[in-house]
């Protein structure tokens, strides 16, 4: 559902135009337009801002833990026009629980090491990524060191 | 010839199979291990190459060797005091790093800073792509095999580590622009300094034009090599020269304007060719470009207070910090707390000397960052390797990754 204050923004309008149900809210702040998108419809949103809204390059995808708050993991995906001249940010929430969401490399194949890294660092599995492995850490290496639930300092036991 | 046995049996010795070469059925490929501790990769950047004779087969960069944690780090720092730790991850373009990072918290708090910091920040921000862009041309040619162009471009460098050291007291970590404006007042007499570097600079630029862009191992080196096309490039996150390089005119000061880059006039120079001598010529551009920059930011640098006149955020000058309670009650406050920044998310992008740099910035309000991711520019280039060099020959790696200009610090974070 787009949220009533988003309605003047053309690439809002498109995303409810093309799936209304992707849409499950949003907010523009300072200058800067993100929309909440249900986890399970973003290849196919990323896919038509891709295609048809002109917005040819993913600039990152990151992650935000939001421990010990459930949904506990936010994935971001900041996306770039260069025609339009245009940014737009996509989230999506996902529960602490074995958080997994559809990976983007079928859209973009650069999403493929931004999403080893948030694997890597937040244990956010892609589904459907070619490669999915660590990226910063050693590959025996235990935990997810971006979680906040994850010390910043102290020796294993 | 007697020695080496009869005609005949030179030619049993040709026709033998040879134990490692590619045979048409179950192929056996050499694979080599590039790195992590390899001259040319500037860091520790790992390529397994498999190869076919000299032609590259398939290629994998391994990475994170440098990854030492930093955004988790800023979890624990006040604001203010992350900003040192953004000099450390592109460790050639400090000042760069600092900027994007500043004015990430700065949208975030709504602060408004002075003309003067503003543009002391695009000017010092331009020498940093000069003297990025400088160990870049320095080792790029080193890795090439033009020994000399290297010590001609680290004595330019010098000289702007030199105008680092006076604005900042440091040559490379030098942390100058902080969260409201800069961390010091401008030293006396540094407009005569920069006046001194930038009269003689373009001539320098000339010299290395001289030493290289005539020059036939230079141009046999870097022609037609690495060439990628635009599509992948733009598909698996490259920006920066290398996509000026293929011909598309997209630069964060010019599109997205910060730090009121919008009042300077400059190009945004491109080529169509797209190989490793393309993106050379994009950089040599850019530096008489940034040069322009830095002339027009230091003939006309604004009057007026160099730091922002929000007490909540900036500390006081000591003048008053002495003489005034208010003053004093503030100064103690964001030395052992920090200042309060509002909850929100903001995506500040600038134009660093490799590309896209941009600082996802999540505040909770409290006194530090709740999370700080950067999109860095070196990462999103590495990602290309593969695709650029797979085909190629082995000889034409170093050009071609020595082209992206990458930084591993910048990579790993």
């Amino acid at each position: 559902m787009l949220p009533e204050s988003l309605r003047q923004h053309a690439v809002a309008q498109a995303v409810e135009a093309f799936d209304a149900e992707a849409i499950v809210g949003g907010a523009y702040d300072r200058g800067e337009l993100a929309l909440e998108i249900a986890p399970p419809k973003i290849a196919s949103v990323c896919g038509f801002l891709k295609y048809d809204q002109k917005f040819v390059r993913l600039s990152t995808v990151t992650a935000v833990d939001r421990y010990p708050a459930e949904p506990r993991f936010e994935v971001v995906y900041e996306l770039h026009s260069l025609e339009r001249n245009q940014r737009v940010r996509l989230q999506c929430r996902l529960r602490g629980q074995d958080p997994v969401i559809e990976s983007v490399t079928s859209v973009w194949r650069g999403a493929n090491w931004y999403e080893r890294e948030v694997f890597d660092l937040f244990g956010i599995r892609f589904m459907n990524h070619p490669d999915l492995r660590r990226i910063m850490m050693p590959d025996d290496w235990e935990g997810h060191p971006l979680r906040k639930d994850y010390p910043i300092t102290g020796s294993r036991v | 010839m007697s020695d080496q046995g009869t005609p005949e049996q030179v030619a049993a010795w040709v026709d033998a199979p040879v134990e490692d070469a590619p045979a048409p059925s179950g192929a056996r490929y050499m694979v080599l291990n590039m790195g992590p501790q390899h001259p040319s990769t500037h860091g520790v950047l790992r390529l397994r190459l498999e190869l076919d004779g000299e032609t590259i087969r398939n290629c994998q960069p391994d990475i994170g060797y440098l990854h030492t944690g930093i955004e988790k780090e800023f979890e624990v720092k006040t604001y203010q005091q992350a900003v040192t730790l953004t000099d450390r991850v592109d460790y050639l373009a400090p000042l760069s790093m600092n900027l994007g990072y500043c004015l990430a918290v700065e949208k975030l708090l709504g602060l408004e800073i002075p003309p003067q910091a503003q543009w002391m920040r695009v000017m010092l921000t331009e020498l940093t792509r000069l003297n990025s862009h400088l160990v870049w041309l320095g080792t790029h040619a080193l890795d090439i095999g033009a020994m000399s162009v290297f010590l001609y471009c680290f004595r330019e460098r010098e000289d702007i580590l030199r105008l680092f050291e006076m604005f900042s007291g440091q040559r490379m970590m030098t942390s100058y622009f902080r969260i409201g404006g800069l961390a010091l007042e401008p030293p006396r007499g540094w407009d005569q300094r920069v006046k001194k570097f930038i009269d003689v600079f373009p001539e320098r630029v000339d010299e290395y034009e001289n030493l290289l862009t005539r020059n036939p191992i230079w141009l046999g080196r870097t022609r037609g090599i690495g060439v990628i096309s635009l599509e992948d490039m733009l598909d698996l996150g490259v920006t920066g020269p290398m996509l000026r390089a293929a011909g598309l005119k997209t630069d964060a000061r010019k599109d997205e304007p910060y730090s009121s880059y919008e009042k300077f006039d400059f190009e945004v120079p491109t080529r169509t060719e797209n190989d490793v001598f393309a993106r050379y010529q994009v950089r040599i551009e850019e530096m008489r470009q940034s040069t322009r920059i830095v002339r027009q930011a230091m003939e006309g640098m604004p009057p007026g207070p160099w730091k922002a006149a929000d007490q909540h955020v900036v500390l006081p000058d000591r003048e008053k910090m002495k003489t005034q309670m208010e003053a004093l009650i503030y100064h103690f406050k964001i030395v052992t707390e920090g200042f309060r920044v509002p909850a929100g998310e903001v995506y500040q992008v600038i134009e660093s000397p490799r590309g896209e740099l941009g600082f996802f910035v999540v505040g909770d309000g409290t006194t530090k960052p709740y999370r700080v991711h950067m999109r860095t520019p070196s990462f999103g280039n590495l990602q290309a390797t593969a695709r650029m060099v797979e085909g190629t020959l082995i000889a034409d790696v170093i050009a071609a990754i020595g082209s992206m200009d990458f930084v591993l610090g910048d990579t790993d974070r």
